[in-house]
């Protein structure tokens, strides 16, 4: 009995939740009426970064942030910028680190050059020792 | 060289065993600053929150006196935690509005009256627009604003005791 009661009370407690009373915002999980503009915002949504869990794109992610986030995109969508100029403003605000698609800069440089000089590295090596078993 | 070149790989697996162990024990940080510090302001205006408190704009920040903007919610435990650093930062002069996330007047009426209110003005952000024009990434951070409207200084998370220097250093050089 006294256990029962005691499990009652864990399943009737509420969690301290960081979570807002509000209902998500009006175009988190709303698609916009024009199926070509939120085609658009749905490959935006896929490659930029929820702030508040950070391996997930706001696409994929149920925080309330996310949900703002994404209302953010469709409305700004919606009101005409293109998908580029709505990146562009989230990246004036938090940085490169808002999209998993980051542009070319020092930083990111060894990333692309990096598999071009290993390519040539392995071909290099390949010739040296094909050349090597032919003379054997 | 033959024998040099044997211990290279070696080599190459102790220098990644280095680099996982640096990682490993000093990660990195987390933090999503924002891009926004040194830039003026976005142009934004919200509501107010409760009857006789004003909502907050941006244009209100050009009156030449620095300001701190508090991005809170009822909702955020580490919002309440901080309340008295607030009150101490109000009491040495510092003027802070405050930008209510995601949140409701009643609620926003009870924070207020259990962790006492140091607002002059409090505006309703419903969908956490200004907060992602602000380029804030959670609740509480807070804002350092000059009087041109330029913002100053970001503080990601709660004010504990030993950043009111820091936020007190950065209002009077925003002067």
């Amino acid at each position: 009995m006294k256990r029962a009661a005691f499990l009652l009370l864990i399943a009737a407690s509420s969690p301290a939740l960081a979570d807002s009373a509000l209902p998500p915002a009006r175009l988190a999980d709303t698609e916009l009426p024009d199926p070509n503009q939120e085609a658009k915002a749905q490959v935006l949504m896929l490659e930029l970064r929820c702030l508040v869990c950070q391996g997930q794109s706001i696409a994929d992610s149920n925080a309330e942030m996310a949900g703002d986030m994404r209302a953010l995109v469709r409305r700004r969508i919606a009101e005409g910028e293109s998908p580029a100029d709505v990146r562009k403003w989230l990246i004036n605000r938090y940085g490169d680190y808002v999209t998993y698609d980051p542009p070319l800069s020092a930083a990111t440089a060894p990333l692309w050059i990096a598999p071009i000089l290993l390519i040539g590295l392995g071909l290099m090596i390949a010739r040296v020792s094909f050349k090597k078993r032919k003379r054997a | 060289m033959r024998r040099l070149l044997l211990w290279l790989p070696f080599a190459v697996f102790a220098g990644l065993f280095a680099l996982v162990a640096i990682g490993l024990y000093k990660p990195a940080d987390r933090t999503v600053y924002s891009a926004m510090v040194g830039k003026p302001l976005p142009a934004f205006a919200l509501p107010p929150m409760l009857p006789g408190k004003p909502g907050v704009a941006a244009i209100m920040y050009r009156d030449g006196k620095p300001r701190l903007i508090n991005v809170f919610a009822s909702w955020c435990i580490p919002c309440a935690a901080e309340a008295g650093q607030l009150k101490r930062l109000q009491e040495l002069g510092v003027v802070i509005d405050a930008v209510a996330i995601r949140d409701t007047g009643p609620n926003i009426q009870g924070f207020l009256d259990r962790y006492g209110d140091p607002f002059d003005r409090i505006g309703d952000d419903p969908e956490s627009a200004v907060q992602l024009a602000l380029g804030s990434a959670g609740v509480p951070e807070s804002f350092v604003v000059d009087g041109k409207g330029i913002v100053r200084l970001q503080h990601v998370g709660e004010i504990r005791a030993d950043d009111v220097p820091k936020i007190l250093a950065a209002i009077e050089q925003s002067k």
